[in-house]
């Protein structure tokens, strides 16, 4: 156990220094500038040497990653290009905000996708089970943009049930949490549907119903419980997920999260907040990885950690 | 110039001070968060008004109209030869935190701009102070042409006489900071400003808001009218307007969402919500002069008759007028009795066949991403590709084009989204950098790398005249100059862009102050709220 942990934090360690090693050299791969925006278009190329200078973007690429490793794993991401201020300080007051809309967004699908999974078993061929997999299906494949306009206008404008947009109270956060949980609830309608067929095929299923119990119990003590872990385990991987989702729902909704303001700093070529926010997402998807790996065996104690 | 306000203002100035009630608040909506509150780093329409109604400088325009006026300083003399500029400064303006501004906050201000450390996209502007080059080579700490007199009186040495010095001097990069709240803050000071303006600071949450407070020790009396200002950010326009509608903010600050234009220009119940004013903007399409075909004169002067503005500007529901010359309309410089080149596609065609390119030629045209650029990149696709001329089009990001631009690699740019809007009402800001030769570098704005030292000699020769007897003079200058550059046509002018700004009912003031040509959007220091009167 404990050597498997050392070699899947080892791992992870690895993946993270991939993920800085790639999202540097791509935005080197971008044909701009980013002393020309810095310097502003009233500049002369001294004052725009001198900056490159100064920012040590004259140094050798591999130079320039090493220098931004080291400064990295003191916890130092740099200074903002546009803000003038520290990139750590920036994520660290609008991370709160992502982990907010992300648990928002981890119940919603849960409430959503448990449910109806569990009415499709149960209905296993009927018309209830075709509607909800089709629903399933639907929202599974619905670019987030559409769906979170969609809600905004029907929930917020024409209905008025919630704020507009914004940030601070729960009737904020339901609609976006709802659009970036939707798909995941449309997936774990799927999973917990197929997981419920299969434990209702299991002999102390057939038992329990021969022993005369009512269906209601047979699907919500003896069933359920044994369906529900494996779909609850994928919650790990679903943080990967919903990662690259926030960019786009943060802003929709204008919440005031890691994603908006990825946004804006890829509009002005915001090198160092564009690599803070990847490293401080690849963090996450990595955690919810490992997190998932360790709940597996708890799980199913057929799989084993080795 | 149209702006209404400025006669009234000129004449009057106190009658309007006093004529509002302070009180009530506002609320103002933008999509993206401000990325900062340092008047010297600050360099987008967003933050740059903002920063004007928290910090001062020595000079200032009359609200709602481009006509300078002394702020901080109360009055100024300039040398006979041009070179020396004395601010006597104003009694009693104080900073933010109470201290008293002082000459030496003054210099300490300017040298911030200039020097490197500070990465101020606008330090270039005070390159004519003495000293300017080893303050900003990083071989001085002082800028040597700046001297404090005594404590209220500061002067400034020039390395040549520059007409647009009151300008620079009007400009957030020059406006004046405390240097014990910068110091104190470190990198956290464009979080944190401290300033001597009409609004003091209180709260930026990040991407949600910032809030401003009325600065009650304000050195101009009986403004600003409104007790607080609110920015909200994350506001999408579109659901921006349906929150003004709902009574929830005051301003859109991003401007009407284009899809909705026409639906909320005739809707009647708008009628005075929506100010309507000119911008000192051009839209333009640079061709690469040192370039085969660009290099030839018949072929530039073939694709501007070959555009069809009228079109372009209809495509963009009319937010704009068609341009037949460098200078916008509302710029001094103006030549009203110039028409330009007129749309004349066969006129273009035998220009290009005299040119030696009688099947036209295949060229790339560079255009920003972002809506309406790529509309109007096709427009001008089409038109040119009725002459013969087929042009690729290179939708990119911001930044991109610019790079494409600055390096040269680009035959035609269409310049939306990025140039130009001047950043002072002077001619001399639409040239050097963007048609002279000191633009015309790696890395420069000038796309068209059209350099003509002929012009650039006159062009310092009119700056020279500093004298106020000579302005007109100057101006007159600058007009020939700007017709020859049309002689030459380096670029297509395409249109001058309008703004309209859309308010609440519970906002009042002039109209001018709402599409102010230089607080954009708004001249928040003059505009009131009608439920404290």
């Amino acid at each position: 156990m404990v050597f498997y942990l050392a070699k899947r934090l080892s791992a992870s360690a690895l993946i993270l220094v991939g993920v800085t090693l790639v999202t540097f050299c791509l935005t080197f791969i971008i044909p701009a500038d980013p002393v020309a925006m810095i310097a502003g278009r009233n500049s002369t190329p001294e004052t725009r040497e001198q900056i490159r200078e100064q920012l040590g973007l004259n140094q050798p690429l591999p130079e320039q990653y090493a220098n931004y490793v080291k400064r990295l794993a003191r916890g130092d991401f740099g200074i903002s290009y546009a803000r003038k201020s520290a990139v750590g300080d920036l994520i660290a007051s609008r991370l709160p905000a992502t982990l907010l809309l992300m648990l928002g967004a981890i119940i919603a699908e849960l409430l959503i996708g448990l449910p109806a999974g569990l009415y499709a078993a149960a209905r296993r061929g009927e018309t209830g089970d075709k509607v909800a997999m089709t629903l399933s299906f639907l929202t599974v494949s619905t670019p987030q943009f559409v769906l979170g306009l969609s809600l905004l206008y029907l929930f917020a404008y024409r209905l008025g049930w919630f704020p507009l947009s914004g940030y601070g109270t729960l009737r904020h956060l339901i609609l976006p949490a709802v659009t970036l949980g939707l798909a995941g609830g449309g997936w774990y309608s799927r999973m917990m549907r197929s997981s419920m067929i299969e434990i209702l095929r299991q002999d102390y299923i057939r038992t329990a119903r021969a022993k005369g119990m009512s269906e209601k119990r047979v699907m919500f003590v003896h069933a359920l419980r044994n369906a529900i872990l494996p779909v609850i385990a994928m919650i790990g991987l679903d943080i990967g997920i919903f990662m690259s989702g926030v960019v786009v729902v943060e802003n929709v909704f204008g919440w005031p999260g890691i994603g908006q303001l990825m946004w804006q700093a890829i509009q002005s070529l915001d090198i160092p907040i564009i690599m803070g926010v990847t490293t401080v997402a690849a963090l996450f998807i990595v955690a919810g990885n490992f997190l998932a790996d360790l709940t597996a065996p708890l799980i199913d104690p057929r799989i084993r950690l080795r | 110039m149209r702006f209404g306000i400025s006669s009234y203002l000129a004449t009057a100035p106190a009658v309007l001070a006093q004529s509002h009630k302070q009180g009530g608040a506002a609320v103002v909506t933008f999509n993206n968060d401000l990325t900062t509150l340092d008047p010297q780093v600050g360099y987008d329409w967003q933050n740059w008004s903002v920063i004007k109604s928290i910090f001062d400088g020595l000079m200032d325009y009359k609200p709602g109209t481009t006509q300078l006026e002394p702020d901080l300083a109360e009055s100024y003399t300039i040398s006979d030869d041009g070179l020396t500029y004395t601010f006597k400064l104003r009694d009693g303006v104080k900073f933010h935190n109470g201290r008293a501004m002082t000459p030496a906050d003054v210099k300490y201000s300017l040298e911030r701009a200039v020097n490197p450390a500070t990465q101020s996209p606008g330090g270039g502007y005070f390159s004519a102070i003495e000293g300017y080059d080893a303050l900003a080579g990083g071989k001085a700490t002082e800028l040597s042409g700046i001297r404090i007199i005594d404590n209220k009186t500061i002067s400034f040495t020039l390395t040549r006489p520059d007409a647009t010095f009151l300008h620079l001097m009007a400009i957030n990069f020059g406006y004046i900071v405390p240097k014990e709240e910068v110091e104190k803050a470190g990198s956290d000071w464009g979080k944190k400003p401290v300033g001597t303006g009409a609004f003091k600071f209180v709260e930026w949450v990040p991407g949600q808001h910032i809030v401003l407070e009325r600065n009650k020790d304000y050195h101009r009396q009986g403004v600003p009218y409104l007790d607080k200002l609110t920015f909200e950010f994350g506001q999408d326009p579109t659901v921006a307007v349906l929150r003004l509608k709902n009574g929830e903010v005051d301003i859109v600050g991003d401007g009407i969402p284009p899809a909705q234009f026409t639906e909320i220009m005739a809707d009647p119940a708008n009628k005075d919500l929506i100010a309507e004013g000119d911008q000192l903007h051009t839209g333009y399409v640079t061709m690469n002069v040192t370039q085969p075909p660009f290099d030839n004169l018949k072929v530039r002067q073939a694709v501007n008759m070959a555009i069809n503005k009228d079109r372009i500007v209809r495509l963009i529901n009319n937010r704009a007028v068609p341009a037949n010359q460098a200078l916008p309309p509302a710029m001094p410089g103006y030549n009203k009795d110039n028409k330009g080149y007129a749309f004349d596609p066969d006129g273009a065609k035998k220009l290009l066949a005299e040119a030696g390119k009688p099947q036209g030629f295949t060229t790339e045209l560079y255009a920003m991403n972002v809506d309406p650029n790529p509309r109007i990149a096709q427009a001008i696709q089409q038109d040119l590709a009725a002459v013969g001329i087929k042009a690729e089009i290179r939708s990119l990001a911001q930044a991109e084009v610019i790079a494409a631009g600055g390096s040269g690699k680009a035959p035609m740019i269409w310049s939306g989204g990025m140039a130009w809007i001047a950043d002072f009402p002077d001619p001399a800001n639409f040239y050097y950098g963007i048609l002279g030769c000191a633009g015309a570098v790696e890395g420069g704005w000038n796309w068209s790398k059209y350099c003509n030292k002929e012009l650039d000699g006159r062009a310092e020769n009119a700056d020279a005249m500093v004298k106020a007897d000579e302005t007109d003079k100057r101006i007159s200058e600058w007009k020939n100059l700007f017709d020859d550059v049309l002689k030459d046509a380096p670029w297509a002018p395409v249109f001058n862009e309008k703004r309209f700004t859309y308010h609440s009912a519970r906002l009042g003031g002039d109209p001018a102050l709402f599409t102010d040509p230089i607080h954009i959007p708004v001249n928040y220091d003059y505009i009131f709220a009608k439920d404290s009167q």
